[in-house]
């Protein structure tokens, strides 16, 4: 735990804060979240402590932020106001791995790196591959997924069961230890995303895959965004069951490729490649792993575009010209059969020109191009753009989240888990 | 039910999609859970989003509860009407909206069937996967709403895995999105916390589902073993090679004497359990794993493996297993159907557990069930005419689901809490958990009007019989659709 900096030591810790937790202490200025200054940071070692301290923030009426491992508590919209932190880092047991269930329950603040070395001794994994690691709170609060989308989809996906502290400190458990339950509401899905803004996630429990022995990637050159549609798409509706389908487009000037990554026994393996390279008139070459198009390079501003995966070329396109009337080159990368890319533009571009692309970006992707199917016509916007990472100015200058269907009822679900509006307020879509 | 509501419903709906006629009302009383019934006061078949829309806006202005029913074939009393409220039903709105191949989606009305929606995909190499067994009749909004699974969902997963976006009216009767179709779409999992809701947060008006590329091979084997104890610890085996079959399904020594006397499936002679094992994907990926499991079968004691060639040897295999529900008509008057599941490695000790239950109070209890995802479906034989048996299936039904719970599962699997397991809810949940739900329906529909009384407890639902079943389903009946 950081000690406490000058500034803060004239405060003391509320005596209802410093019973509730073994480890309560004054905030330092290096725990400030996006520029906020944080007063306090509990850090409890298990449910019932959280709860104990989630009830004396309610009782203090503190607002709270539950930190992990900090990869990224910059993203998204900086909270509104944060008196305590709560850091998860002694929630770090792995609770109960059931191998032959394909099952495991953990502490929210464990990290996935660890994680993944525990269950790869059963020859098990979680099959989440966020860039950015992190602990299991983290990676579930932003539903965080990598490469491995594709395939298995993204923490919502694989998340079975869940124990979460409201902001009043009560302590609720949704789903359980089996893969197949439909009892009751599935809260999982509320906090898969949730940002911090509805409680605290204390546990989870998640479905395994058995880890696969061996895994090869392919990667094809794509001449311009129209083949690179007719690739991934090519790869997405073979019978040859991809893990990833990932898009690496480092600059306008720059090769764009497309790679697909398979995995499963060494035989399978061998067969699979073998058979995708044909399908690929033996245009791609193979290479060691699928390229991570969206791991964060430096400080700058990193958006999150999701779109239906037929739109492709089109989204490519929108993002290149848009880029384009304001001067900035973005690099484009991410999981383009599932519809997810993730557009990186340098610290240098000028908030201004990130601002309007931003913007333009937004417009030209809600309308979809002409001749573009009747089916994604249907929805009033069947794309997004989200802000994750940006740079204090340019975050200053964007609007971060866009337009978010059903706004109104995710309102209304702030309002019933969290009346006081104290956990991470200000975080996300429409001010919640 | 209040003239002024249906003048007001007629108004909008039209008089032909409005039915007050008390015998034609009567033929909407229950869905596929007959042991609860009752006549709504009102039925309209809507058929657009916006006579919904304003259907729902009319009953909430009037206070007027309201229920959705799809095609009826729930199996938890949740379509169940109220006789002082309307029950809007979705057979009307049955159109295939669009289909687009390169993103592999389809956006449907929630009166589409099931399989409609695979039949319409097929042409483009693609299906729909979440495939209850009822997909011939049941309707993907009756799907969202249960969270709906099927035999191969254990390698294709739930239908909250392939619903994307929904459009819906609230309980308040506003038509909106949830979700944009994406699966990604920034805010809150509104799309996710909805499906599997039961009907009690909206009305589901359009649906966008993904569509999954049909496997280029299918291999289907039938395991024959002396005892369950040997078939479990084949399909742990299974399990635990790191294979994830299609399907891996189960059958005890009662439930496969009730199918051949049914069907005459001709499952091998003597088996004390049989195992169906389907296997998809790439064709060399299903060759190498139909090898292994074959061979997993015989070190744990299978006498006799049969293997389908072709569509027909498949159809005989799955023969015995999909009318197993209804055969059991034949050797019984009356039956319970459970649905319940436990961890996979806990099945063996939970099915002896049954069993002695079983010998304990000599009630016969056949297992048929989804044996890769611990999912059971026991069912609990017993002659109705005869005096205490009905209570005392019940009780053991009960019991049953004791035991998942205890075994660290759950009350349902499939077949939702409805007005049937509400009860069951507090016994696997606390009262802050239920609490906490709660605040997800208060933010959806804080007036209470929108299916009340399902899912969870109300000292109204107290004492409330559960499923008896003294037929087979009528649609299974009439062979129309498969059980399993
Ligand atoms: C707004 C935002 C959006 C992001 N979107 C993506 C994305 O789309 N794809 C991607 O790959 N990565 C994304 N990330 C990065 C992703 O968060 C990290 O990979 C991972 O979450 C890091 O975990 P951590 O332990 O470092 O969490 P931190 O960086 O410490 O916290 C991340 C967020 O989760 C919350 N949080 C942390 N623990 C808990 C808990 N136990 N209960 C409740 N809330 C908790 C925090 O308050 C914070 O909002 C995003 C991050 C943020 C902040
Ligand atoms: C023979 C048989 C076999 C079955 N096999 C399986 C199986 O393998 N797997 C499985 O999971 N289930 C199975 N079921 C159960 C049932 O078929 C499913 O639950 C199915 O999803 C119900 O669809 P439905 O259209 O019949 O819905 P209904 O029975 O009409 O309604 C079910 C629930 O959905 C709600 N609802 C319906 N439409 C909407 C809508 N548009 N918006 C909001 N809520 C709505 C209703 O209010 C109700 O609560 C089986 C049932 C039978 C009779």
């Amino acid at each position: 735990m950081t000690p406490p900096d000058s500034r803060t030591t004239a405060r003391a810790v509320p005596a209802e804060l410093a019973s509730a937790c073994t480890q309560v202490a004054l905030a330092s200025q290096a725990d400030a979240i996006a520029g906020r200054a944080a007063r306090y940071l509990a850090a409890p070692a298990s449910t019932a402590e959280a709860a104990a301290v989630l009830k004396a923030a309610a009782d203090l009426a503190l607002t709270v932020v539950p930190r992990g491992t900090r990869s990224r508590l910059d993203w998204g919209r900086p909270p509104s106001a944060c008196d305590l932190i709560v850091d998860t880092s002694r929630l770090n047991s792995v609770l109960e791995h059931a191998a032959g269930d394909l099952v495991v329950s953990v502490q929210a603040g464990v990290q996935l790196a660890d994680l993944a070395e525990v269950l790869a001794k059963a020859g098990q994994r979680l099959a989440l591959d966020p860039p950015a690691g992190g602990t299991i709170g983290g990676v579930v609060a932003t539903n965080a997924a990598g490469p491995l989308r594709f395939r298995y989809g993204a923490p919502r996906d694989l998340l079975i069961g869940i124990t979460i502290v409201r902001a009043d400190g009560t302590v609720a458990r949704s789903g359980g230890k089996v893969v197949k339950n439909v009892a009751g509401y599935d809260l999982g899905k509320l906090f898969a995303g949730s940002y911090g803004t509805l409680g605290l996630i204390t546990e989870a429990t998640f479905r395994l895959h058995p880890k696969p022995a061996a895994a090869a990637t392919l990667t094809l050159d794509c001449p311009d965004p129209q083949s690179a549609q007719a690739a991934a798409q090519a790869m997405a509706s073979s019978p040859l069951a991809p893990s990833a389908i990932e898009l690496d487009w480092p600059s306008a000037a720059a090769p764009l490729t497309v790679s697909v990554l398979l995995e499963g026994s060494q035989d399978s393996v061998t067969d699979r490649t073998g058979r995708m390279r044909a399908l690929l008139e033996d245009q791609a070459t193979a290479r060691d792993t699928v390229s991570r198009g969206n791991a964060p390079t430096d400080s700058g501003t990193v958006l999150r575009v999701a779109f239906w995966p037929g739109q492709l070329a089109s989204v490519l396109d929108v993002i290149r010209m848009t880029g384009a009337d304001e001067g900035l080159d973005p690099a484009i990368g991410g999981s383009a059969a599932a519809g997810v890319l993730h557009v990186r533009l340098g610290a240098a571009a000028p908030a201004a020109n990130v601002a309007r692309f931003v913007d333009a970006l937004r417009v030209g992707l809600g309308s979809p191009a002409e001749g573009a199917d009747d089916a994604v016509r249907l929805l009033p916007s069947p794309a997004s753009a989200l802000v994750l990472e940006a740079p204090p100015n340019v975050r200053a200058a964007v609007d971060v989240w866009g337009p978010v269907p059903g706004l109104a009822l995710m309102h209304a679900v702030k309002d019933q888990f969290d009346p006081e509006h104290r956990m991470s307020p200000g975080r996300f879509a429409g001010g919640i | 039910m209040d003239d002024k509501v249906v003048s007001r419903l007629t108004e909008i709906c039209g008089a032909d999609d409005v039915i007050t006629d008390p015998q034609q009302l009567r033929t909407y009383e229950c869905d596929g859970l007959t042991a609860h019934r009752c006549s709504p006061g009102l039925v309209v078949l809507p058929r657009s989003a916006e006579q919904i829309a304003a259907v729902v806006a009319e009953c909430a202005a009037r206070q007027v509860p309201f229920v959705a029913r799809g095609s009826g074939t729930g199996l938890s009393g949740g379509a169940l009407p109220r006789a002082d409220g309307v029950l809007i039903v979705t057979a009307k709105m049955r159109r295939i909206l669009a289909i687009d191949p390169a993103s592999r989606r389809a956006v449907v009305e929630p009166g589409v069937t099931n399989l409609a929606v695979s039949k319409a995909a097929e042409p483009y190499g693609l299906f729909y996967a979440p495939d209850p067994s009822s997909q011939i009749v049941c309707s993907v909004g009756g799907n969202v709403a249960e969270n709906s699974g099927g035999a191969h969902c254990l390698k294709h997963g739930f239908t909250t895995h392939h619903v994307t976006g929904l459009q819906i009216v609230t309980p308040q009767g506003e038509l909106t999105w949830l979700g944009d179709g994406t699966g990604a779409a920034p805010g809150y999992d509104l799309v996710g916390a909805f499906t599997g809701s039961e009907g009690t947060l909206g009305i589901v008006t359009k649906i966008v589902v993904k569509l999954t590329p049909i496997p280029e091979t299918v291999t289907t084997l039938l395991a024959a073993f002396t005892s369950m104890g040997a078939g479990g610890a084949a399909v742990s085996a299974i399990i635990g090679s790191g294979i994830v079959p299609g399907a891996i399904e189960m059958m005890d020594a009662l439930a496969i004497e009730a199918a051949e006397a049914a069907v005459a499936c001709r499952y091998p002679e003597g088996a004390g359990a049989v195992l169906i094992v389907e296997l998809d994907g790439a064709e060399a990926d299903v060759a190498r794993e139909t090898a292994a499991v074959r061979e997993i079968c015989e070190a744990e004691g299978a006498y006799e493996i049969r293997a389908a060639r072709d569509a027909a040897e498949r159809a005989a295999i799955w023969t015995g297993r999909k009318s197993a529900f209804a055969a059991v008509g034949r050797i019984s008057p009356a039956y319970i159907v459970q649905d319940g599941v436990v961890p996979r490695t806990a099945l063996p000790k939970v099915l002896d557990r049954i069993s002695e239950l079983s010998a304990q109070t000599g009630i016969r209890v056949a297992n048929v069930f989804h044996a890769g995802d611990g999912n059971l479906h026991p069912l609990v034989l017993f002659d109705d005419k005869a005096a205490g048996e009905q209570e005392a299936a019940e009780e053991l039904s009960g019991a049953i689901l004791d035991l998942c719970i205890e075994h660290g599962g759950s009350i349902t699997g499939e077949h939702g809490v409805g007005a049937d397991k509400s009860r069951y809810m507090p016994k696997m949940f606390g009262a802050d958990d239920l609490d906490t739900m709660q605040l997800l329906r208060c933010a959806f529909d804080p007036a209470g009007l929108c299916n009340p009384g399902k899912v969870f407890p109300t000292p109204r639902l107290c004492g409330e019989v559960p499923g008896v079943r003294h037929a087979p389903h009528p649609l299974v009946a009439s062979g129309v659709i498969d059980q399993f």
